[in-house]
């Protein structure tokens, strides 16, 4: 039956193929990679579970309600601290942050898909992918000191001839470090990924639904709404939700620009507020044990807010390619 | 093992080895598949095949589209199972031993029972050196080197009637031939681990029509050396080549593909008993 | 003749011609005369369109600031923008009609978001190339704070510098091995609830805000395992934000490798492990380190993590196992705090430097993947 040196007739000699039926470097490797994907998961359980028990002493032990109430001093005797200032900050600015980034990147993304010649829309795209490598400390450094200088007299106007709405109104006479100069810096750091996210939903529009379109007369923007949009609505709802995903998580550059007020505040010319990821980093170093619980618990908030963004935001780019009938 | 000259009967008829070679010594039987069935998950693909190769000859399978011949193709050298969900039950003897017993490695059967793809894949990082040397390489004896290697190539490529083509540029990208090249380099790196047999699937389906007649040449040379088994879906291309020929058809679109007739080549040609063999070859359906 | 042109089946504008055509007075160019001129140029504005816009632009602009009129408040330029842009949609409006007008309009914001876009990303880079090469120097890169009053001038970025190449060097190490294992597990070996599982949880860790991930590795490798603060604390928890991003560029890549590839050297009697780690990673390798560079650019820039874990220090450390360990984005951050006019310009030197280091690792993708990249010729 075994005969593993190979007879010049073949005919004799059975060819030798038992062995192992998994081979030792074939276990080792997928038992490498297996472990590896479960080390994931394992940082993952113990990232969720450290986050929950440390957060849950500051939360037993504070003296209010710590999702309505209104200001923070987890460490003082006794506790009473609340969220909902934070929480209403880090939504407050990355709804602002929203309005102004999704309508210019996706119009910079039809711009780069649709409308500029081939060679101007591969540099536009590298730009802008560009834009998305600057570090947020430089976006921050940037917005408090050159960008916040040239939006003060827009805040100014809005306050003076739309003050009669409200969020406009402005009775402190200020208009620095403001939830609407925050958002705006926001809007420019989630632009890359608004537009790159388009674009690229964009560029899989069927070339036959185009063609069609336009052979039938369509306008350029007829095209773009009859063959395009409803072709990539998922996408683009998807890329905004990425955007807003990054928009709540953001820390440095809102750490700056916004001035720390512990208030809910609507008026988004006036300077005040605050936001979850920049309330931590700036009262961590200055914490006692009860206040990290508690930031960790509006960490915990915060994770359990872009988790769901973000799953929408799959889950609609998963549907889209259930039935999108591209391929 | 014993059945190693078990004259195993086929769905439809049972045409030996013995018609159209009577006189000469008869050879044993390289492959003989029996009571195959073969699953994608729970979907029965192709049921109940059971067929005998002879060694050192070219078995043609033919069949329209989905009729399950290249899956039949795949289970030999045990490359079904490389898809998810994929299994068989039956067996499959090469020289009387069954490929899917339990203590086989697969492995080992691949370097057995060689196979060349419908479209060429030479590897894109590797040399044309390289690309034919890539299975001894990968298979970790370390008995091939230097001059031995150099040899091996050499003979491999010869084999595959690439050499004189090929031999100012070994060290180029086997990417950067051209495809009927490409598909030959395949074949030289299929026969360089020296198998016992090449399995074929519609290896000429991507190339163009010279192209296509030289690797027909070199099947019919290759034949002296190796068992071949070919998927074709031309059949003058299974006329030209095949000493025998085996037909696959399917009922309808969800069912399973099924042997239909098999035999020398020229008697499934001329001769065909089954009905659906005979509309097949007209070229009524297909 | 007549009879012909008016025939429905004959489409509007086509040449008859007829056996009589030669006979009949003014036959042959009957039909072509019926033709409206415009059918096919249509009403569209004359060439000059835009010129007409833009000096109705420049005369509005002049205009408002000669006089002082403007309307509630709006700046000059805003005026005369605005003016020339409702003027041109009346014009089109009124010569094209309004589907005409309408696809205008969608292409003149189109091309306003796309400069819009452009906008602060010219505004970043100028002002941090002004300001930043204002304070590099030789002095400025080789010099670290020790010593040196953080409001008055002097000092440099050296400890913050080699701070942030070992951490982000940390991140990697660990990132990079754990990120293509589960890669390769994903696509070439997972199956079944643990491979979904897996692929969840890798889009929920791409979630985590970064300062949550400072936070973590802050309450639980320094407060609770014991630690100390340390270079390696900043580049554990950089590598969790790592990690995801290595994974999912690694796995897109794996994807498309072609599935014959892996056919064709299984079919050669090559183990599976050796068809990963010969066939498909070399083929994939220029995709790879095109992400793990993209993975590593970005926590370059990350701040957060580090304030939570390793601070900041003023003096070089250059071992990342023990003690606080600058970094350039925490070296901003604290510039920036000290708010002196010389701490100003530490920061946009700082600055300069970081986004430098951050196009290094970008071209150095793009270098790489184009080394590794499977040669044709």
């Amino acid at each position: 039956m075994s005969a593993p040196v190979r007879e010049p007739s073949r005919a004799d000699s059975p060819p030798a193929i038992t062995g192992a039926s998994v081979r030792p470097g074939d276990r080792n490797f997928r038992f490498l990679t297996t472990w590896s994907g479960i080390l994931v998961l394992v940082i993952l359980a113990t990232i969720a579970a450290f986050l929950v028990w440390k957060s849950i002493p500051s939360l037993t032990t504070d003296s209010v309600n710590p999702l309505t109430y209104q200001a923070w001093a987890p460490d003082a005797d006794p506790p009473a601290w609340g969220m909902s200032v934070l929480i209403f900050g880090t939504l407050w600015t990355s709804v602002i942050a929203m309005v102004i980034a999704v309508p210019i990147g996706i119009g910079a993304a039809l711009f780069i898909a649709f409308y500029a010649p081939p060679r101007l829309a591969t540099g536009l795209g590298f730009f802008v992918d560009l834009l998305a490598a600057v570090p947020s400390i430089i976006f921050g450094l940037w917005g408090l000191y050159n960008f916040m200088p040239q939006v003060v007299p827009f805040s100014e106007w809005l306050a003076t001839y739309l003050g009669w709405i409200p969020i406009f109104s402005n009775e402190k006479e200020l208009y620095t470090k403001s939830i609407m100069i925050a958002g705006m810096v926001l809007a420019i750091m989630i632009l890359p990924t608004v537009s790159a996210i388009s674009r690229e939903v964009f560029l899989q529009v069927p070339k036959g639904h185009i063609e069609a379109a336009l052979a039938l007369g369509a306008t350029r923007w007829e095209m773009v709404r009859m063959a395009v949009f409803p072709f990539s609505r998922p996408g683009m709802i998807s890329a905004a939700m990425l955007g807003l995903g990054r928009a709540l998580g953001e820390t440095i550059a809102v750490a700056l620009i916004l001035s720390a007020v512990f208030e809910i505040n609507w008026q988004i010319t006036e300077p005040g507020g605050n936001s979850v990821a920049p309330n931590i980093a700036l009262k961590w170093g200055e914490a006692g044990a009860n206040g990290r619980s508690a930031l960790i618990a509006t960490g915990l908030i915060l994770f359990f807010i872009t988790l769901i963004v973000n799953m929408t935001a799959r889950w609609m780019v998963n549907r889209r390619k259930d039935f999108s009938g591209a391929n | 093992m014993t059945n190693a000259d078990t004259h195993v009967g086929t769905a439809a008829e049972t045409p030996g080895p013995s018609g159209a070679t009577a006189q000469e010594a008869r050879l044993p039987y390289r492959i003989e598949i029996k009571d195959l069935n073969i699953y994608y998950g729970d979907f029965l693909a192709v049921e109940k095949v059971n067929l005998a190769i002879e060694q050192r000859s070219v078995m043609a399978f033919i069949g329209p589209s989905g009729c399950g011949k290249s899956t039949v193709l795949r289970t030999l050298d045990r490359m079904h199972e490389v898809t998810p969900g994929a299994r068989v039950e039956g067996q499959v003897l090469l020289d009387g031993q069954d490929i899917y017993a339990p203590n086989v490695d697969p492995v080992l059967v691949r370097r057995t029972i060689g196979m060349v793809f419908q479209r060429p894949n030479p590897f894109p990082t590797m040399s044309i050196y390289e690309n034919v040397v890539a299975g001894l390489k990968l298979q970790k004896d370390g008995r091939h080197r230097g001059r031995a290697m150099d040899d091996i190539v050499e003979q491999s490529l010869r084999g595959a009637n690439l050499w004189e083509e090929v031999k100012d540029r070994l060290s180029k990208p086997g990417a950067g031939l051209s495809g009927g090249q490409q598909q030959r380099l395949c074949i030289a790196r299929a026969i360089a681990i020296q198998p016992e047999v090449l399995l074929m699937d519609e290896p000429a389906s991507a190339l163009d029509s010279i192209s296509t007649l030289a690797i027909e040449d070199l099947i019919r040379e290759l034949k002296s050396q190796y068992t071949i088994i070919i998927v074709t879906h031309n059949m003058q291309q299974a006329h030209r080549i095949a000493d025998n020929t085996a037909f696959f058809n399917l009922a309808g679109v969800g069912q399973p593909g099924h042997l239909i007739e098999s035999g020398p080549t020229h008697v499934m040609f001329n001769n065909p008993k089954n009905q659906q063999t005979i509309d097949y070859i007209q070229g009524r359906f297909g | 003749m007549g009879d012909a042109t008016n025939d429905p089946r004959v489409p509007e504008g086509t040449v008859v011609l007829t056996a009589s055509g030669a006979g009949g007075p003014g036959g042959p160019t009957a039909g072509t005369l019926d033709v409206d001129p415009d059918r096919l140029t249509g009403r569209r504005l004359p060439r000059y369109a835009a010129w007409v816009c833009l000096a109705v632009t420049v005369a509005v602009g002049v205009l408002v600031r000669i006089t002082g009129i403007t309307i509630i408040g709006l700046a000059d330029w805003v005026v005369a923008l605005a003016a020339s842009f409702i003027g041109y949609t009346a014009w089109t409006l009124v010569v094209e009609g309004r589907r005409h007008a309408v696809d205008r309009l969608a292409t003149t914001a189109i091309y306003a978001a796309a400069a819009a876009a452009l906008v602060p990303l010219f505004w970043i880079l100028i002002t941090l190339v002004v300001k930043g090469f204002s304070v590099l120097s030789w002095d400025f890169l080789t010099s670290t704070m020790r010593n040196v009053n953080p409001r008055a001038e002097g000092g440099g970025v050296a400890h913050a510098i080699v701070g942030t190449l070992e951490q982000v060097a940390i991140a990697a190490v660990i990132s990079v091995p754990v990120g293509i294992l589960t890669a390769v597990y994903l696509v070439e070996y997972g199956r079944g609830r643990l491979a979904k599982a897996i692929s969840f949880f890798v889009d929920v860790m791409t979630g985590i805000p970064s300062i949550v991930a400072g936070m973590f590795i802050y309450t639980f490798w320094i407060l609770t395992l014991g630690f100390p603060t340390s270079g390696l604390a900043a580049g554990l928890a950089l590598s969790i934000l790592m990690v995801p991003v290595v994974i999912r560029a690694t796995e897109e890549i794996l994807k498309i490798v072609p599935n014959e590839l892996r056919e064709g050297a299984l079919a050669l009697g090559v183990p599976k492990y050796k068809v990963i780690l010969r066939i498909v990673l070399p083929t994939a390798i220029s995709g790879i380190i095109t992400g793990v560079m993209l993975a590593v650019a970005r926590v370059t820039g990350e701040t957060a993590p580090l304030l939570l874990t390793t601070f900041l220090a003023q003096d070089m450390n250059g071992n990342p196992f023990s003690g606080n360990q600058a970094s350039l984005p925490v070296f901003i951050w604290d510039q920036i705090q000290r708010g002196t006019t010389a701490s100003l310009d530490r920061a946009w030197g700082g600055a300069l430097v970081l986004i430098i280091i951050v196009m290094i690792f970008y071209a150095g993708a793009r270098v790489l993947a184009a080394i590794y990249a499977p040669k044709k010729v």
